[in-house]
Formats: structure tokens, C-alpha cells, sequence
């Protein structure tokens, strides 16, 4: 198979890499650009495990080419915290223990992401929705909501608090 | 304040950071410069011989490097010494599809996944066994040819008291059949194994395994390569549920391709194989009759069981004996007879899951009992409470009881869940339902019967503070680094992120058996708190002498050795290393752990149920049923657990939530079934894992008995729980439409077929499940006089009678 040029952005960062044309985004992050965080269940599109985000919106990278994106912004898990600030989601998984083997997580720390980008105060059933797609079988998603809800109150305390400034 | 500093704390998981920032380096995140691809080839038929397998067109391929089949690995192997009936890779035959017949390792995974397709396999087809009775009926065809009772792999009678004084003093007897469909662990994280073997002729394999210390003995006998020169390292394991604790053929094929190649190899599976590596929940037939007196009062107990094994053994001796063992600690039984069968099958090996072997025959007894409180007219839990195995006790199988909270935890879950409100008082449709149950903190038996400890802990202290744990359990997502994290820090007075933890490198790590039968906390706990207690004392000699005040009045915390008389006098915890050092050298601590004796009896066959400590819990199930639609919707499932003490809560409640989610999974949408061998779901799409919007709203509540045993009073969180979820579901649905599901899963068809929905014509059912062992089709009785007839046969045999 002959490997051809492609230019992905990733995480803030251009990065330009050699790929078979018929491998997937997760193989791409996984194999070429050794972004390893970012997990694969069944490559089928079954598990959501390969969730990453692309313009902000979730999508399974194991059913995705990366010829599609485009100029298109792929947020992998590697990407979620700002410099070294993690994002409060991170914080709120760790301190819910919101991942038990920790390989859905990062999966479901970009579907999370993605409802927090939309609403500060989701409702149960928008948790529900949110990771749907995402299987866990480790945790029964209870401290999964607890810790979406956690890092909810604590981003709008933040954003609160920049209003005020 | 606690007496503790981190003991009993809401903390993060030590490992918590590396899993949330993509950091974590699972099995088949690893690559290595040269590293090859691997995968396997598997059979396509049930039973059959494998009359010519050809890799030449394979090899010629120009991106395949090596390829490896049976005959290069000829060697036995298994988890237990005592039935290693399984190869690596087929050798002359295939007993079930998807089993391992080759493997290829080429230059990348496309060019490994076309090598497969250029391999030539001829089978001769044999007549395959699909179910228990074909298996007892069968003697003809027989799937190990070594096998010397056709395909029966275990037979266990036991038993204990007087069961016939037992029945006759009963004033109520209920003797029924239940079935228990196979299910499977289904982690998230597939199997992968990456092996490196270099010019030095040592070979490293890192695999996602439960278990790196057995595998770690089974390489050296497969491979023929000396343990010394072999370093096995279980990388986090991305979810496990004992379906990482077998050693499995992809583990050998990579560490052989890369003897082969001097290049490392990868071998990770995919999805479909995963179902076919399995070793999960067998299927359990079984028949409870249990004897009671008018107040409930249990007066004897009869269990046959009969498990549907699949192809190999696994573990099956042990599931054989734990779907017996249990039943007798949680309430007071007099009389005990338990008689189990596990028989081989064509399918794909069954083996340990969450629960092991204690799951079904816990369904079926807890569905007995809430019938039995039924037909008496008493309530569940309050029934449940007055037949309690006492505490500090003897079961009538010799096991020994220390602390006992089932008690406590029926009444947690009784005022959880606002019971005495709801129970009858429910509308048509919607109903509550309790069970209860209990689990081992590990296993009081090796797996090797040897007098060496069952886990070992190695704790180095550095200059600058740090403290290293270094134990050969294996991360499974259980949280068990955190556990040994925890207890250290708690015991030399530090906080757990001075602490580095080294787990499951059996290089690196003193030998723990591994992270199955929930062991950890119990044995590598008491482990690391031992080493960590024999640091501690030299720490505090020299803190001693600097305080001038005896050892006796010494604590540590919060990175202090500090008299106990006057806390604001202490020895920073860097400095009295330091002065440790200058005095006793390096400082290095080791700790190890057996269970004590005397824990179990002495018959044949009492090495299995004994644990240190017995984990109890409760659960209650409250369901709605759709009576038009049959759907069936869990809406609430509450859980009180007796974990001992919670090293850090957060981590039990998440072993609480988790086993209700997958006790829930297998009470209603779970099953591995097949239609003539081939596997009817082995994809996440068909087999239906729960997802968020399946689950119910999970609540765990703990109970802290302390438990003199654990460390710090801990015992097992990670199993127990899963138990009584399933028939408290069971019993819930009784409760809202009046029908016995004595079978599982319990699906929305079954509950239209019992509600005489299904098709128009057939009449309602108060009852679903089985009346005996056979389909209906055959006569039931027959296997089973001839299996008694011929186990009769051998008991006189046994005794000299013949
Ligand atoms: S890997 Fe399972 S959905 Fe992509
Ligand atoms: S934490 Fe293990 S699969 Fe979600």
C-alpha cells in the first residue's frame, strides 16, 4: 500500500504525517501521531471508547477517515487540559472516581466535554443522553454523573466569578 | 477526628491522573522499535480434527515474517496443574469456534489480517456437543480424548450433617429447578500482549493480564525457556472481571514469534475474539430443595448443580466446588448436601466472572427463600434477619465465620429504600424485591498447594521521602495500587502521593497470586502493611532516641513521627529516614501474607470456600413491567455492602455501583448463546452490555464491621456486591406481576410469554424456568440415573466394594 501526505490539525498543533488512505482517525492518532489516549473497544462503532472531538462535536474515530476533517479541529483527550491547568473535568473523574480501569475515559471525558460546551446545568437525563454512546462496565455511570455534575458547578462558579471581576 | 489519616478518606485514586490525561500505557498502547503485528487464525468448526494445516502460501506473503501453529507449542497448559487440557494453539484438533489455531506476525496488522486468509486448514468434522445433557447422554463422542468419563470434567458430592433427619423435620419443603444463562465479562479493553525477546536470550511479555505470576510459570512451561530468564509485567488493565485471569494463547504466540523473529510482537484482539476467548459465566442448571420449619427455620439444604463448561477446563474445578461452597454462610443451614457436575462442551471455555461460581446457585437460593417467606407470610428482609448465620462461627462445611454484617445490611437497605412503605403495597405492574449473599476475601488455597505466601510486598524508602511499594498484583481498574498506596501511606505517615507503586512486574515485585477471587485488599494489604509496619519500627527507634521519648508513645502522620503525648514534638518524616539509613542502611522493608490455618475443614474438597473473611451484602430491586409490552425497567437497584472498613469509600461505592450495573446487565439483557456452535452475538451492538441509559439509579450504601483479619479491618469490595442484585431483580418482578422468573435473563419475551401475551392462544404462567436438567425433548431422568448409576459404580469402586 502506498502511504500518502496528510495534514491534520490536532490538538491546537498542524502536524502533517504519511498514512495508509484507508486508515481511520484512531489509527492515525494511535499509530502515526502516538497518541495513545485516545482507546478503541471494537473498531466498529459499537463502544465510544475512540470518542474524540472534531469542531467541538463528539465522533467515533475508529469510523472516521482523516481525509474528511479537513481544516477541521480534532480534540483528543492529550488535548482536554489547558497548559498544565487540567480541565475540571479531569479533576472532577478523579475525585468522583469516575474511572475505575480508566478506558472509557477518555471517551467519555470528550462526550462530557462536548455537553458542557453546550449547558453548565444539565439535567440527569442530558448526562444520560451525553454518554449514551459511551460503554462503561466498570463504574454503573453513577459517579460518571456525579462527576459531570461536579465539574458543571464548579465552571460556572468559575465563569461566575469572571463575570464579577 | 478519625484515628486514621488517609485510611477511610474520600481520596483520588493514586492512578486516577494517568487514566484521566490519556498517560496510562495499556498493553496495546505500547510500541517498540521493529515491533511486529500479530493475530491469529481461528477455527471455524465446532469439533473437528484438523486433517492438514498449511502455511506455505502464508509465509510467502511479503509482509509475514514468522508463523507459528500447535505443533510449536505441544505443551499442556492451564490455570489449574491439576486439568491442563488446553494448548497454546490447537494441536490435531479444534474443540470449539474461535479457537486459536495459528499465528502469523508480519510487518504491519493489514498484511497479518491477509497471511490469515492464506492459510490452509482441512478439518475433518466430528459430532459436537452443544448442552449439559447432550454431554452426560453422549458417551460416544467425546471432546477430550483423554477424558476418562466421556465429557464429564468434574464430578464434587459432598456432604454435610443429617440431611434425612434435616427433611423429615421439615414442616415445608420447596425442591425446584433453576438455569442460570452463560454471560461474559466483556471489558472495554480487549486482550493484547506485546513480547520482546532479545540477543541477552531473556524475554519480556507485557500483557493485559489478571494474573502475572501464573502466567509468568505457564511461559516457562510452554515456551521451555527458564522462569529466570523470562519477566512478565501486567500493564492497567482496561477493565477485567476475570476474564484477564487464564494464560491464553495469544500470550504464547507472541513470546514465541518473537523467540522466532528477535523482533518484538503484538498480538491484540479484537472484539469478536474476545467472546471467543471468554472464559466467563457458565451456564448453571441446578435443583435447590430446601427444608423448613414453620417459622422459616431452615432444616436442610440439597443443590445439585450443572455447569455447561465449554471446551476446556479454566478454572472449572473450582467454579464446580464454589457453586456449593457459599450457600451455607450466610443463614443458618443444619443439613447440607451439595452434589456438582461441570461437563465439556463445544463452545468456547467458561471460567471465572465477578461472583465465581457462587452467582448462580445465589440466584437460585435467594428466589427459593423469597418463595419460602411467600408461602410462610413473612417479609423478606425480616425473615432473611432471624435465620442469620451468627458471627463468629462454623458453618455446617467446617467454614469459619468471623465478622458477619448481612444482618446490618438487610436493615440498610430496609431503610434505603423505604421498604415497609412499599412492599405490598405496590400497584399491579410494579414491584420490590431483596436477596442476600456473601463473598470470599480471597481464597484461603493457593492454586499451586505450596507453603510459600500467597502475596509478598517489598517497601523501599528513598532519601527525599518517597516511598516505593512494589507488590505483584495486577491493576485491573479495581483500584487495588490505591489500596497498597493507601496502606502504606497510612501506616509510615505519609500521604499517598509520596508513593510509588510498582505492581505486577514479577521482575521488579515480590510474587502476589494475582487480582482474582478478591484477594487483594485482604492478602496483598496485609502484605504491604507488614512490610510497612517493619519500616516503621526502625523509623521510630531513631525518632525515639531524637525525642527522647519511648517508641510505645510514637504515631505517624502527615509526613510526622510524633509522641502521641505531645504532637507539637516531632521527626519530620524525610529526617528520620535519613537518620534510619545512616543507622540500619538501605531501607528496604519487606512483608508477606498467608491466610492463617484452621479457616476451613479437612474433607476432600474443603480448599474451596474458606477465606480469611467473608464479605456480606444486600440488595433491593425496584422494577416496573410494562404489562402490555412486557418491558421489563429496573428502576432503582440499593446495595449495602460490609466491606470491613473502606480504605477510601469513594473506591468501594465505585465496586458497589459497578457489580449492581453488571448484576443488573446479566438479570436482563446479558447472554452468551449460540446457534450450532457459532456464538449468536459476539459483537458490543448484539450482546448488550447496558449502557447509560439502560442502567438503573444505583445506590451503595457501607457497612463497617472491621474485620480483625483485613488491614485495618478490610474485606473484599470488588464481587460480593454483584450477588444478591440479580435475584433481588428476580424477586422484584415477582412482586409486580406475580410470576417466578427461575431462569435468567429475564427478557421482555419471557415476560410476555408469562403473561399469556406472546401469542393469543396460550394461557398465562405463574412460573418461568426449567422443571428439570433436560429441554423437554429428552427424558430428563435418563442422563441423570446414568450419571448416578455410573458414579455409584465408582464410589464402590473407590471404597473396595466391587
Ligand atoms: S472503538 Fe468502539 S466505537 Fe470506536
Ligand atoms: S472505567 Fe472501566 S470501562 Fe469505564
Amino acid at each position: 500500500m502506498t502511504k500518502e501526505m496528510l495534514t491534520i490539525r490536532v490538538n491546537g498543533e498542524t502536524r502533517t504525517v504519511a498514512v495508509e488512505p484507508h486508515h481511520t482517525l484512531l489509527e492515525v492518532l494511535r499509530e502515526e501521531l502516538g497518541l495513545t489516549g485516545t482507546k478503541h473497544g471494537c473498531e466498529l462503532g459499537e463502544c465510544g471508547a475512540c470518542t474524540v472531538l472534531v469542531d467541538g462535536v463528539p465522533v467515533l474515530s475508529c469510523l472516521t477517515l482523516p481525509a474528511q476533517l479537513g481544516q477541521a479541529e480534532v480534540t483528543t483527550v492529550e488535548g482536554l487540559a489547558t497548559g498544565t491547568e487540567l480541565h475540571p473535568l479531569q479533576t472532577a473523574f478523579a475525585e468522583e472516581g469516575a474511572a475505575q480501569c480508566g478506558y472509557c475515559t477518555p471517551g467519555m471525558l470528550l462526550s462530557a466535554k462536548a455537553l458542557l460546551d453546550e449547558t453548565l446545568v444539565p439535567t440527569h437525563d442530558e448526562m444520560a443522553q451525553a454518554i449514551s454512546g459511551n460503554l462503561c462496565r466498570c463504574t454503573g455511570y453513577t459517579a460518571i454523573y456525579e462527576a459531570i455534575g461536579r465539574a458543571a458547578a464548579r465552571m460556572r462558579k468559575t465563569s461566575e466569578e469572571r463575570r464579577t471581576r | 477526628m478519625s484515628e486514621y489519616s488517609i485510611v477511610g478518606r474520600r481520596l483520588p485514586k493514586v492512578n486516577a491522573w494517568a487514566h484521566l490525561t490519556g498517560a496510562a500505557r495499556y498493553a496495546d498502547d505500547i510500541d517498540l522499535p521493529r515491533m511486529l503485528h500479530g493475530r491469529l487464525l481461528r477455527s471455524t468448526r465446532p469439533h473437528a480434527r484438523i486433517e492438514r494445516l498449511d502455511v506455505t502460501r502464508a509465509l510467502a506473503h511479503p509482509g509475514v515474517v514468522a508463523i507459528v501453529t500447535g505443533a510449536d507449542m505441544p505443551e499442556k497448559m492451564g490455570i489449574m496443574p491439576s486439568t491442563q487440557d488446553e494448548t497454546a494453539l490447537a494441536v490435531g484438533k479444534v474443540r470449539y469456534v474461535g479457537e486459536p489455531v495459528a499465528a502469523v506476525a508480519a510487518l504491519d496488522e493489514d498484511a497479518a489480517y491477509e497471511a490469515l486468509a492464506l492459510i490452509d486448514v482441512e478439518y475433518e468434522d466430528l459430532e459436537p456437543i452443544f448442552t449439559i445433557e447432550a454431554a452426560l447422554e453422549r458417551e460416544d463422542v467425546k471432546i477430550h480424548d483423554e477424558a476418562r468419563r466421556a465429557n464429564v470434567f468434574k464430578e464434587v458430592h459432598l456432604s454435610f450433617g443429617d440431611l434425612d433427619a434435616g427433611f423429615a423435620a421439615a414442616d415445608h419443603v420447596r425442591d425446584e429447578w433453576f438455569f442460570f444463562e452463560g454471560t461474559t465479562h466483556a471489558p472495554i479493553e480487549s486482550h493484547a500482549a506485546v513480547a520482546s525477546y532479545g540477543a541477552d536470550g531473556k524475554l519480556t511479555l507485557w500483557s493485559s493480564t489478571q494474573v502475572p505470576h501464573y502466567l509468568h510459570r505457564e511461559l516457562e512451561k510452554v515456551l521451555g525457556l527458564p522462569r529466570s530468564r523470562i519477566r512478565v509485567i501486567a500493564t492497567p488493565n482496561g477493565g477485567a472481571f476475570g476474564g484477564k485471569s487464564d494464560p491464553f494463547g495469544h500470550e504464547f504466540s507472541a513470546a514465541l514469534l518473537s523467540m522466532r523473529t528477535r523482533r518484538p510482537v503484538k498480538i491484540t484482539l479484537d472484539r469478536e475474539e474476545v467472546f471467543y476467548a471468554h472464559r466467563g459465566r457458565h451456564p448453571v442448571k441446578m435443583r435447590v430443595k430446601t427444608g423448613v420449619k414453620r417459622d422459616g427455620e431452615i432444616t436442610a439444604v440439597e443443590l445439585n448443580s450443572y455447569l455447561d463448561g465449554g471446551a476446556y477446563a479454566s478454572y472449572g474445578i473450582a467454579t464446580t466446588y464454589y457453586t456449593g461452597a457459599l450457600l451455607t454462610v450466610t443463614y443458618r443451614i443444619p443439613a447440607y448436601k451439595f452434589d456438582g457436575v461441570r461437563v465439556y462442551t463445544n463452545k468456547p471455555p467458561c471460567g471465572p466472572k465477578r461472583g465465581h461460581g457462587t452467582t448462580q446457585p445465589r440466584y437460585a437460593f435467594e428466589c427459593q427463600l423469597d418463595k419460602i417467606a411467600a408461602d410462610l407470610g413473612l417479609d423478606p428482609i425480616a425473615y432473611r434477619q432471624r435465620i442469620l448465620q451468627p458471627p463468629n462461627s462454623r458453618t455446617v462445611n467446617d467454614l469459619r465465620i468471623t465478622t458477619m454484617g448481612l444482618g446490618e445490611c438487610l436493615g440498610a437497605v430496609r431503610t434505603a429504600t423505604g421498604w415497609d412503605r412499599k412492599r405490598g403495597e405496590l400497584p399491579r405492574g410494579k414491584g420490590i424485591g431483596v436477596a442476600g449473599s456473601a463473598y470470599i476475601s480471597g481464597a484461603g488455597l493457593p492454586i499451586y498447594w505450596n507453603d510459600m505466601p500467597h502475596s509478598g510486598a517489598e517497601i523501599r524508602i528513598d532519601r527525599g521521602g518517597g516511598v516505593t511499594v512494589m507488590c505483584g498484583t495486577s491493576e485491573i481498574g479495581q483500584g487495588s495500587d490505591n489500596v497498597l498506596a493507601a496502606i502504606a501511606a497510612e501506616t509510615l505517615g505519609v500521604y499517598p502521593e509520596d508513593v510509588h507503586v510498582v505492581s505486577g512486574d514479577t521482575s521488579l515485585a515480590p510474587v502476589d497470586l494475582g487480582s482474582y477471587s478478591s484477594r487483594v485488599t485482604m492478602m496483598a494489604g496485609n502484605a504491604t502493611k507488614s512490610a510497612a509496619t517493619a519500616l516503621r519500627e526502625k523509623l521510630f527507634a531513631v525518632a525515639s532516641e531524637k525525642l527522647g521519648v519511648p517508641a510505645e508513645r510514637l504515631a505517624a502522620a502527615y509526613r510526622r513521627i510524633y509522641d502521641l503525648g505531645a504532637p507539637e514534638r516531632y521527626v519530620g518524616f524525610v529526617e528520620a529516614a535519613n537518620l534510619a539509613e545512616a543507622r540500619y542502611g538501605t531501607l528496604v522493608g519487606a512483608g508477606s501474607y498467608k491466610p492463617p490455618a484452621g479457616i476451613g475443614g479437612s474433607y476432600k474438597g474443603a480448599g474451596v470456600g474458606p477465606t480469611p473473611a467473608y464479605s456480606y451484602q444486600a440488595a433491593v430491586a425496584e422494577v416496573s413491567v410494562d404489562l402490555e409490552t412486557g418491558q421489563l425497567t429496573v428502576e432503582r437497584i440499593t446495595t449495602a455492602h460490609d466491606c470491613g472498613r473502606a480504605l477510601n469509600p469513594v473506591n468501594v461505592e465505585g465496586q458497589v455501583e459497578g457489580s449492581a450495573y453488571m448484576g443488573y446487565g446479566e438479570a436482563v439483557l446479558e447472554e452468551q448463546v449460540f446457534r450450532g456452535g457459532l456464538h449468536k452475538k459476539p459483537s458490543l451492538l448484539d450482546y448488550k452490555l447496558p449502557t447509560s441509559l439502560d442502567t438503573p439509579a444505583l445506590q451503595a450504601v457501607l457497612v463497617e464491621t472491621v474485620d480483625s483479619e483485613g488491614p485495618y479491618g478490610a474485606k473484599e469490595a470488588g464481587e460480593g456486591p454483584l450477588n444478591p442484585v440479580i435475584p433481588a431483580i428476580a424477586n422484584a418482578v415477582y412482586d409486580a406481576i406475580g410470576v417466578r422468573f427461575d431462569e435468567t435473563p429475564i427478557t421482555a419475551e419471557k415476560i410476555l410469554d408469562a403473561l399469556g401475551k406472546r401469542d393469543n392462544r396460550a394461557a398465562p404462567k405463574d412460573r418461568i424456568g426449567p422443571d428439570g436438567l433436560g429441554d423437554g425433548r429428552r427424558d430428563p431422568g435418563r442422563a441423570l440415573r446414568r450419571l448416578g448409576a455410573s458414579t455409584e459404580a465408582r464410589e464402590r469402586k473407590r471404597a473396595g466394594t466391587t
